[in-house]
């Protein structure tokens, strides 16, 4: 073993999280649910259409955080499983003319199958080179869905207009709001089954991987089997989110999963804190809208000022969102005390 | 009780022409959401972030056009609102972008959007919610749809026009020509191919020896050259953006290879292309313009260019003056003004893209001698006539008539 293996390997570059701590309370669960179903009825199309990007980035980036704060992995590769996601469920759309909701969980499934065929490579590296491997994947995509020999499905540069779906059996809303209660429950089904897995078997081995790799071959996980199948869950859930992402923006193209893409996601899970699932829509909020501020701010120096702000956060809550909520709870059990 | 009667009869008769006068005004003053008696408001979508950044001094000239048209009164007395939003060239970014524009800010249209993916994505939603996605800027040939795409309209030359003309040239003045092609691997650079093999025809297979395309990413395009050299070619189709472009004629100079050499219009610019490659190396190569290059020297007592320098001196005294683009959005913006001022008083998105869709012979500051914008309800393209131009000493060389390419979407 080389000097810099060991370094890499003895340093867990992800924090141990309890597993209980990975989520939120009940009570609090129930008034963000509320809060998320109850929005939409009072504000306008342009503002669904934001939540409804919202969810699906959260999912997105609730995916990496199942690889990266649960078994230890990490991935710069998942707008390749996001793009891969949009263009199945585009493909299965408009050219098989399948339903949109069908075509979810082939995306999913599809994803998961590359995401787990990736990882089985990927098992060979760790740290540092891993995320090296899979930043490859992610600059490679966009130059793939480009290639003549796919151009009949995938449109080639031009890429594919998505049909947006109508409210089914006649209910009295429009397409933005359905769309946006359709991603909503998908995503709580998610999320819900994403916090089973961590708190199952399976979670635990992840965990145990994640703490220390010789560990947990020695308690009898099968080291192998849990990294790739952490890959292909992350993919897979990437690839539904994908799905949801190509029907919300009804267009799929190369230009859309670039590097840029897995860079956002990458950052969404930091600034959601690592490991804590519920950060996921802290992060995506955070990678939709500070842009947008940093926009406000000085339209010449939008990427200076998004830079500024996000220095600021790293540097004030280096956990992220989870470290906000940890104060905020430490704040509510004093207050009840006195 | 005549009295009264006689005071009826003038009332009424008053009534009666007041309505006359009053009433064909108020029923002309028509507005659509984001137009009013002071204001209307345009949106924009620029990437002024990402890889295509470069681009985004279009939407800095024409917020700078914008700000003169108003500080000189505005468009029939109505000031203009200009929102121009960052999209770094992401096409999801750009719905979003779109929507914000559409649902939150109000425009009353979208003008010049910049980027085939982004305007891809966005063409749907715009003729859903019927708001003029207007003269957006992209040479792509399927803007020119208005049976499918009532409400989306382009603006510059389509690219396959463009290589339709350099083909036609070839046929005509080098039969037995052995073409090589170099272009860019994405949307703009097949376009151009696409064209160029239909102008071709038949003989597009036997004629064209050599194809390479590169990718946007790569540092040099040197190994292309040599590759397409070795294949004999003494024709060569530069279809690239303005570095790769000076690369390849500085590396055909390298190389001693000296075919007939044809560059598209994207990089025809003296300043940021010719330049740098060196003026020697340039000779003789054939290009075609639609609007004057501002670092060509024939130009320089021009009054359109001395018009466009006084105005960058008052309203954006930072543009950097050899950039094409900043040209580019200067003829584009007098366009936007024009058709703004057809509309008189009826400012609905209907009456928008009639009046866009009646243009006749209008000749923007900017253009070359001869060429006009002309639309009609069949034809959104409302530029397509370019000019050959060739490379002598320092400067571009006009030759031939103005020729027109139109294809249709």
């Amino acid at each position: 073993m080389s000097a810099v293996e060991e370094i890499v390997t003895e340093a867990p570059a992800v924090e141990a999280v309890p597993k209980r701590a990975m989520t939120l309370g009940y009570g609090t669960s129930l008034v963000v649910l509320a809060a998320l179903i109850l929005i939409p009825l009072f504000v306008k199309n342009f503002i669904i259409f934001q939540m409804t990007m919202l969810l699906i980035y959260a999912l997105a980036v609730m995916a990496l955080n199942i690889l990266t704060g649960g078994s230890g992995q990490f991935s710069l590769g998942q707008s390749a499983f996001y793009a891969v996601g949009a263009y199945t469920s585009a493909i299965l759309m408009e050219h098989a003319g399948m339903n949109y909701a069908l075509t979810l969980p082939v995306a999913g499934i599809v994803c998961f199958g590359f995401g787990f065929l990736f990882g089985q490579p990927a098992l060979r590296l760790s740290g540092v080179y891993l995320a090296l491997a899979t930043f490859a994947l992610a600059t490679a995509m966009p130059q793939l869905l480009k290639l003549g020999y796919f151009e009949h499905w995938t449109g080639g540069v031009q890429g594919l207009v998505v049909t947006k779906p109508d409210a089914p059996f006649g209910l009295p809303m429009g397409q933005d709001m359905w769309l946006y209660y359709f991603t909503l429950a998908v995503g709580i089904a998610i999320y819900i089954a994403s916090v089973n897995l961590l708190r199952s078997r399976s979670g635990r081995a992840f965990m145990a991987i994640r703490d220390n790799e010789i560990a947990a071959s020695a308690m009898g996980v099968d080291v192998a089997l849990y990294k790739t199948l952490a890959f292909g869950v992350s993919a897979g859930i990437t690839g539904v989110a994908g799905g949801l992402g190509a029907i919300a923006v009804q267009f799929v193209a190369p230009d859309g999963y670039t590097i840029q893409l897995a860079i956002s996601l990458f950052l969404g899970m930091v600034v959601g804190g690592v490991g804590w699932l519920p950060g996921s829509i802290v992060g995506s909020a955070f990678i939709i809208f500070v842009p947008n501020i940093a926009e406000g701010i000085s339209k010449g120096l939008s990427g200076a000022v998004f830079g500024v702000l996000l220095f600021l956060v790293i540097f004030l809550v280096p956990h992220g969102a989870r470290q906000v909520a940890i104060v905020a709870q430490q704040l509510a059990a004093k207050l009840k005390k006195n | 009780m005549p009295a009264i009667r006689l005071r009826l009869g003038a009332f009424s008769a008053a009534l009666a022409l007041l309505a006359a006068t009053t009433s064909p005004s108020v029923a002309q003053k028509k507005y659509d959401i984001g137009a009013s008696d002071s204001e209307i408001k345009i949106g924009n979508i620029m990437p002024y972030s990402g890889a295509a950044s470069a681009y985004g001094v279009i939407g800095k000239t024409e917020e700078a056009y914008f700000r003169k048209i108003n500080a000189e009164g505005g468009i029939n007395g109505r000031k203009i609102t200009y929102i121009s939003y960052d999209d770094a060239y992401t096409p999801p970014k750009t719905v979003e972008q779109a929507r914000k524009l559409v649902e939150s800010d109000e425009v009353l249209l979208i003008f010049n959007s910049l980027g085939t993916p982004p305007n891809s994505a966005i063409q749907k939603y715009m003729n859903q919610k019927k708001v003029p996605q207007l003269f957006v800027a992209t040479g792509a040939t399927k803007w020119n749809d208005p049976r499918e795409f009532p409400w989306t309209m382009g603006w510059q030359p389509n690219y396959q026009s463009e290589s339709i003309i350099y083909a036609k040239y070839i046929l005509k003045n080098k039969p037995d020509a052995k073409i090589a092609v170099l272009y860019q691997n994405d949307d703009y650079g097949k376009d151009y191919l696409k064209g160029f093999k239909d102008g071709l025809g038949s003989k597009a297979a036997s004629m064209i020896v050599a194809e390479d395309s590169y990718e946007v990413t790569e540092p040099t395009i040197d190994s292309h050259i040599v590759r397409l050299k070795a294949s004999g070619a003494d024709v060569f189709f530069n279809i690239t953006t303005p570095k790769f472009a000076a690369q390849a004629i500085k590396k055909n100079a390298e190389l001693n290879w000296h075919p007939l050499h044809f560059l598209n219009n994207v990089s025809g610019s003296i300043g940021s292309v010719i330049k740098p490659a060196g003026f020697e190396n340039a000779q003789d190569i054939i290009s075609s313009q639609y609007f004057k290059d501002p670092t060509d020297p024939q130009w320089k007592t021009d009054k359109a260019m001395i018009a466009w320098n006084e105005f960058l001196d008052k309203y954006y005294p930072e543009a950097n003056r050899a950039d094409a683009s900043v040209m580019y959005a200067y003829i584009v913006s007098q366009g936007l003004v024009h058709v703004l001022k057809a509309c008189g008083d009826d400012l609905t998105r209907e009456n928008i893209m009639k009046q866009a869709a009646s243009i006749r012979d209008y000749e923007p500051g900017g253009l070359l001698p001869g060429v006009k914008v002309n639309t009609s309800a069949t034809d959104f393209a409302p530029l397509s006539q370019l000019q050959l131009i060739r490379f002598k000493g320092q400067t571009w060389e006009r030759f031939g008539e103005i020729l027109s390419g139109d294809v249709g979407g």
